[in-house]
């Protein structure tokens, strides 16, 4: 598909040029052209973008894709660190047979590692109807290469419709390979999933454009469609104790060249754990705090209420906290009972990553924030004043 | 050695604003920047151009002409040579189809022992350009390189970092490797080499030049496609409090212990 402007239509009044996400619309005797940088947002052909209705959607010569009835099932890669899975395969395992009744097929794992087989248990519990297993002492611990070749070879010869990972740095790094190897398309850090009623395609919704935009993205002729999904975005299922299902023990064999790094060691951070997935309370600083001291006041806050401490980009950025304490749409998705944002204007990349909280306190010296069109309730003032009150509340 | 490293101009995202009349995003004035992670892939190699004598950075790019402007700032940070692929048929592609004509670029470079890129674009966020164009080169990948140990002859050594710390890893070369702000400082262009990179060619290619088919790049070759783009709803409108400083404090103490948040 591509843009095409009605040049009839046009009336060469110039209010598109600054409103394409992309900057893709320029002026040619008087009227819009599309440039090169089109990516068919569809943004133009909303009706407040254009009042004269002059973009249109057209068809172009398409590639073909691959036979689409030959694909089935979902599939969840099930991530292992250490011989323990990691939370957001769990979660993917529940949205993924979600997606799997709404398909009208089942929903699988597939997990690599080197005796890792109590996993498999754990994964019919959480309601695998097939895993898939890759047992060799090369996939011990993740290494791009070795898994890219084993997931790839699997998915050549079981097909699956679709394929789901974490947006884990590891999810990140596998997806890429896998997908590139596959020749088919990846949309990465999905907030939302959907099965499209009609034709059964999977409708991937994610941030985009920094978070400015969301954008539904789809894979319509080729397969496996391939998403990442943000740790902390999806429920987890019920356990359900001594469900049994099908194990498929994938064929494993490496020969030299194959691999082509090796991971000699790893190393877990001194640096203090955040957990913020699992925070019941966060209390967020950000550039409103104006230097890296401000966080100190956030965390007596945070202490004070059994919290974490979470920030905004801008303080990342500005170097005043670590990245590990980053929330939103390039650090960690929460969703804590209590959410409390001191001195963050609300950049929708950061909304994205918390707005589904239960509660969120919003406490800022613009009373236009936008960070106020998603709090519960609302402080309009300086935070170095606020903070120390609602300390003095709490008693 | 010769390092290649992949740049992309993106919008700077973190300034721009919607129209809370229109729900349309509010472009103009944003201005155009070499994406923030690339900054630390050039710092990279630049570096070690410091380090090993004859040493040549090359810089790569596919975009429009206007990123010329921040191939020129490359140049001016300390790169040697710079490269833009640009084409129509180039537009609208998808990180799988970008990754196809970026990979045409680097070999029609020719012999090279690194390639460095940004993990992700501030734009996409999609952390995926990188490690594709390793596949469809054929050459292994490392993803989010916060520090380099060691460049030994045939490996390098390089720490990447996971959620709860980092791993070590000792890849072959030639190889990919993205870079995260962690890895080090990017440094600041001076006068003189202002001066000097605009004396320097940058070289476009075209998809004739790269001798690619225009069926396997841009738009036609995308698997995804975006089927609709929205502006996130905003929640509900909650309740601005007032009063003095500690009338709030207390009214917001009250108001959540009341829910039974607190």
């Amino acid at each position: 598909m591509a843009i095409r402007v009605i040049n009839e239509k046009c009336k060469g009044c110039e209010k598109c040029v600054p409103l394409c996400p992309p900057g893709a619309i320029f002026m040619e005797n008087k009227l819009a052209v599309i440039g090169p940088e089109c990516n068919v947002c569809n943004q133009c052909l909303e009706p407040k973008f254009c009042p004269f209705g002059a973009f249109e959607k057209v068809a172009q010569e398409e590639v073909a894709g691959v036979d689409l009835s030959l694909y089935k099932d979902v599939w969840v890669f099930a991530e292992q660190r250490e011989g323990k899975l990691m939370g957001v395969s769990i979660e993917l395992l529940g949205e993924g047979k979600r997606l799997a009744d709404d398909v009208g097929c089942k929903v699988c794992a597939i997990l690599c590692g080197e005796h890792v087989e109590d996993l498999i248990t754990e994964l019919f519990e959480y309601g695998a109807d097939i895993v898939y297993y890759a047992n060799a002492p090369e996939l011990k611990t993740y290494n791009t290469d070795a898994y890219t070749q084993v997931i790839y070879q699997a998915i050549l010869k079981y097909k699956p419709e679709i394929v789901l990972l974490g947006a884990t740095h590891i999810g990140r790094d596998l997806g890429p390979c896998i997908a590139v190897k596959s020749e088919t398309g990846l949309t990465a850090d999905c907030t939302q999933l959907d099965i499209d009623a009609e034709d059964k395609k999977l409708m991937q919704t994610r941030p985009a454009f920094g978070g400015n935009l969301m954008a539904t993205i789809v894979c319509p002729k080729h397969r496996p469609q391939m998403s990442t999904v943000r740790p902390g975005v999806m429920a987890k299922p019920e356990r359900v104790a001594n469900r049994v299902a099908e194990r498929i023990d994938l064929e494993v064999s490496f020969k030299k060249g194959d691999i082509r790094m090796d991971v000699v060691e790893i190393v877990k951070a001194m640096k203090e754990i955040v957990s913020l997935t699992d925070a019941e309370v966060i209390v967020s600083g950000g550039a409103g705090l104006g230097n890296a001291e401000g966080f100190e006041l956030v965390k007596k806050l945070a202490d004070r209420l059994g919290g974490v401490v979470g920030s905004s980009r801008a303080a990342v950025d500005a170097g005043w906290i670590d990245h590990s304490h980053q929330v939103g749409q390039t650090g960690t998705t929460v969703k804590p009972r209590l959410y409390i944002a001191c001195g963050i204007s609300g950049a929708i990349q950061h909304l994205a990553g918390m707005q589904s909280s239960d509660y969120i306190v919003a406490i800022n010296k613009a009373e236009n924030a936008p960070i106020f069109e998603v709090a519960d309730y609302g402080i309009c003032g300086d935070l170095y004043k606020v903070i120390p009150a609602i300390l003095d509340s709490l008693g | 050695m010769k390092l290649l490293v992949l740049v992309k101009q993106v919008p700077d995202t973190n300034e721009v604003t919607i129209d809370p009349a229109t729900g349309t995003l509010i472009r103009e004035g944003v201005p155009s920047i070499l994406n923030p992670d690339d900054a630390n892939a050039l710092e990279e190699a630049l570096a070690l151009k410091d380090q090993y004598p004859g040493t040549t950075v090359c810089v790569i790019s596919m975009g429009p002409p206007q990123a010329m402007y921040m191939l020129r700032e490359c140049l001016a940070m300390g790169a040697d040579e710079a490269y833009l692929l640009s084409s129509r048929v180039f537009g609208g592609a998808d990180t799988c189809a970008t990754s196809t004509t970026l990979a045409a670029g680097v070999e029609k470079i020719g012999k090279y022992d690194i390639i460095f890129a940004g993990r992700q674009a501030i734009d996409g966020d999609t952390a995926q350009v990188g490690p594709q164009t390793a596949q469809r080169l054929g050459i292994p990948s490392v993803t989010y390189v916060q520090k380099i140990r060691e460049i030994k002859e045939k490996t390098v050594v390089v720490e990447r970092a996971l959620e709860d710390g980092y791993e070590v890893i000792e890849i072959q070369k030639p190889c990919v490797l993205t870079a995260i702000k962690e890895l080090n400082k990017p440094r600041y262009m001076t006068v003189r080499q202002i001066e000097e990179a605009y004396q320097k060619e940058i070289t476009v290619w075209d998809e004739i030049a790269l001798n690619v088919n225009p069926k396997d790049v841009g738009l036609v070759a995308s698997p995804t496609q975006v089927f609709k783009s929205f502006t996130p709803p905003p929640k509900g409108a909650g309740e601005m409090l007032h009063g003095t400083v500690s009338e709030m404090a207390a009214t917001l103490v009250a108001k959540l212990t009341e829910k039974h948040v607190l």
